[in-house]
């Protein structure tokens, strides 16, 4: 396997090829946000929140840090005014879903209007069910703000309760056999 | 050397061809106000006058000048006379002026600025050619550029042409083309794939359609030429499902090509061996984006996934894929048979060629028109679409659609190129260009197009799916008078993270259409916002 010099928030490190930025920033140290992302699961690239700066030559620009490998010579900042800012819009949009975020960016009320209750998305419920537990039972229903997490029509059956999307989810939201129904109330 | 199957269909087009011809456009715009009409009642009046042997009626593909339409072109080898807003009523008289004068009411002229300023290149044939006959344009030269590529050419001769020719992809972001083939060329994968990208959706373009519904054949000599120089020996064309003409045009095509000999197998009796087929696009905007493409190709869900990997490194069913949109392509014969260089003579230091624009709204001549890079917007707007109709002054151009910008007048005399737009706050796009005149509400352009990418944005990355409705809400607060003071500040900061912080391109350009009236109409949006009675704001409603 090659290996990857590039340079994190001022630090030289190495890394296979293949590794995405964020893996090698976290393991430098770098304490990245994240909702979308999980080990076990491909790079899904939703939430946007691990965005990160890449300079390569002359070209500065943003790139979210889970799904982008590391590239020979690459100059990353995990840290920015101007990223701090976005992930701090990012947060406040997401409102009041992925509360421990908002803690974190001191956020305690929004002044957009709350896209929905909980689920934000993320994804790992469906990507979960689908890359691990290999039952692909959920899917993202409808598209733009009317996007939702839903069983896929006539497979509900087909859930072996595992459960495991329950533990992944970072809204405190999940869909069940009985439809959807927030996690938030059931604790 | 032609190719005996060359030889072949151009003694076909010959042995058909008849001293006269009446073209009659009858491409959508011109059958909108009743072309196919028109093309019946010319069809009638040969019949009746037993002059088949002489004159012939061809329908054709548009012919530009959409807003003068049905238009009808009368020639014969020496001499065309164009025709404008033709009725059937007018048929017979049209016919008899055939050997004699011309009837004078309904000339077009054709020595005005919106013909003469045009470098037809990728039009070349529109309007001129039948499109279901591919002998017509092999007539024309067609398939010769191929046939030279695979017989006299290695696939790095046809690479270097294309690097020299300077071009950059028509679709929207402007990517040297040739780059883009050598990623493909060089990649190491066995199978490659060519895909041409026919999903056209933004709102009021209309290029792709013309050409594949006008000159199909250019369309896959281009990715024929594309699939030798990369290595590839299977394509893909994705169209856009509404445009029932060009499926069933470029199906035609396909099969006419394949029968020639020139698609398939042993193209032309060389071993190159190239097949195309189609995909139609599921509906959606957003499947425009080269990945979305890709995985609905694959009978996946059309949703943009994460570059890299780049789709010429990892593209259809994971192998490199080379794809490029409709007008790039239709380039391509064209770089073949003149060579490079001489493409690159065209246009502007980092511009070459030429590009096709879709010209609407607030002026005289609308339609499609293709102009050498370089060409300064008042030319086009001003001298080929002749101003205002009323004779109003130009308040902006747009170009790009729901991804570009407005374009205020005094900047009109600006160069059109990639670069030179891309510094006034707009894009090249993909080759809509809307002038907007004094009575237009800036702030009212800018809710339409976030109306149409927030309906149009698939909901997978936050700034987009979120973003773009907040965008929307507060643009709609303005213009019903109930924005709060805090609107405009929240506005340029969502404005500023959702172009880069989203996932793919039709987030990262949303909010081009506020920031580019924002720099340049602020006032428009002050002025909202002082009309703005306080009222509560939305936000502080509570939660839904
Ligand atoms: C939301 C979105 C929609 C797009 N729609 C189209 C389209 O309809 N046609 C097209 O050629 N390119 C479209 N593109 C650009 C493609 O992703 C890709 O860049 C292009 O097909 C590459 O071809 P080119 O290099 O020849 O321009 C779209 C991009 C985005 C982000
Ligand atoms: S239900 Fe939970 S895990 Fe699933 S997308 Fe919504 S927030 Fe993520
Ligand atoms: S930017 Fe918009 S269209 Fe693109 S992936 Fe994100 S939500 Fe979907
Ligand atoms: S963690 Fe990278 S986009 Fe969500
Ligand atoms: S459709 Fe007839 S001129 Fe354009």
């Amino acid at each position: 396997m090659t290996r990857i010099t590039l340079t994190i928030d001022g630090e030289t490190v190495q890394a296979d090829e293949g590794t995405s930025l964020l893996e090698v920033a976290r393991k430098a140290g770098a304490d990245i946000p994240t909702l979308c992302h999980n080990e076990q699961l491909k790079p899904h690239g939703a939430c946007r929140l691990c965005t990160v700066e890449v300079v390569k030559g002359k070209r500065t620009r943003l790139v979210a840090s889970c799904a982008y490998p590391v590239e020979e010579g690459l100059v990353v900042r995990t840290s920015t005014v101007e990223i701090e800012k976005h992930r701090k819009l990012l947060v406040e949009m997401l409102y009041p879903t992925a509360l421990h975020l908002a803690k974190r960016y001191g956020i305690t009320k929004s002044r957009f209007e709350a896209e929905r209750g909980d689920c934000n998305l993320c994804g790992l419920c469906v990507n979960y069910c689908r890359e691990v537990a290999h039952r692909n039972v959920l899917y993202f229903e409808g598209r733009g703000i009317d996007r939702k997490v839903a069983f896929v029509p006539g497979k509900a059956q087909e859930c072996s309760s595992c459960g495991a999307c329950f533990e992944l989810c970072s809204g405190g939201f999940v869909v069940t056999n009985h439809g959807t129904v927030s996690l938030n109330e059931r604790i | 050397m032609p190719s005996d199957e060359l030889v072949a269909l151009k003694t076909k087009a010959e042995q058909r061809n008849r001293a006269n011809r009446i073209c009659v456009c009858t491409a959508a715009s011109c059958q909108s106000v009743g072309a196919d009409r028109v093309h019946k009642a010319f069809e009638a009046e040969v019949n009746k006058s037993q002059r088949e042997e002489q004159v012939e009626v061809r329908a054709v593909g548009c012919m530009g000048l959409c807003s003068a339409g049905p238009l009808v072109r009368i020639e014969n080898d020496e001499t065309a006379v164009l025709y404008r807003n033709v009725t059937e009523q007018d048929a017979s008289a049209l016919a008899q002026s055939i050997g004699r004068a011309p009837v004078e009411r309904l000339i077009c002229p054709t020595d005005v600025p919106f013909f003469t300023r045009q470098h037809k290149i990728v039009l070349a044939n529109c309007g001129q050619i039948h499109p279901e006959r591919i002998e017509d344009y092999v007539a024309v030269g067609g398939y010769e550029a191929l046939y030279r590529a695979i017989t006299e050419m290695t696939p790095g001769e046809v690479l270097a042409d294309v690097k020299a020719s300077g071009l950059r992809g028509r679709g929207g972001a402007g990517y040297p083309t040739g780059l883009k083939w050598q990623t493909v060329a060089k990649s190491p994968d066995p199978v490659k794939y060519v895909v041409c990208n026919a999903d056209e959706g933004d709102p009021g373009a209309f290029m792709d359609r013309s050409v594949l519904e006008s000159d199909p054949h250019r369309v896959l000599e281009g990715m024929a030429i594309a699939a030798y120089a990369v290595g590839a020996n299977l394509g893909y064309v994705y169209v856009r499902a509404e445009y029932p003409l060009a499926i069933s045009r470029l199906r035609l095509a396909i099969r006419q090509a394949k029968a020639a000999n020139l698609l398939g197998q042993n193209v032309a009796g060389t071993r190159f061996e190239f097949s195309v087929d189609i995909r139609l696009g599921a509906g959606a905007f957003v499947c425009g984006e080269e990945t979305a493409l890709l995985l609905s190709i694959e009978g996946r869900r059309g949703q943009p996934r994460p570059r890299p990997p780049y789709p010429a490194e990892r593209g259809l069913f994971g192998r490199a894929t080379l794809i490029n949109n409709v007008e790039t392509y239709a380039n391509i014969a064209t770089i073949v048979d003149r060579g490079g260089a001489s493409y690159a003579s065209i246009g502007t230091e980092r511009s070459k060629g030429t590009k096709v624009f879709a010209l609407a709204g607030q002026v005289k001549n609308t339609g499609l028109i293709e102009v050498p890079m370089g060409i300064s917007l008042r030319e086009i707007v001003e001298d080929m679409g002749g101003g205002v109709p009323a004779g109003g002054r130009i308040k902006a151009v747009q170009t790009g659609g729901p991804s570009g910008g407005c374009i205020p007048n005094e900047h009109l005399d600006m160069p059109v190129d990639y670069d030179s737009l891309q510094q006034v706050g707009s894009i090249m796009g993909s080759g809509g260009m809307i002038v907007m005149d004094e009575s237009s509400n800036m702030v009212e352009v800018a809710r339409y197009f976030m109306e149409f990418s927030m309906s149009e944005s698939c909901g997978k990355c936050v700034p987009c799916r979120v973003g773009t409705y907040q965008m929307h809400q507060i643009l709609s607060r303005m213009l019903s008078g109930c924005a709060g003071p805090g609107d405009l500040s929240m506005l340029e900061e969502l404005t500023r993270a959702v172009g880069e912080t989203s996932l793919c391109g039709l987030g990262q350009s949303a909010p081009n259409p506020i920031k580019s009236t924002l720099r340049y109409y602020r006032s428009e949006y002050e002025e909202a916002l002082r009309k703005s009675r306080p009222s509560m704001p939305l936000a502080e409603e509570g939660v839904r």
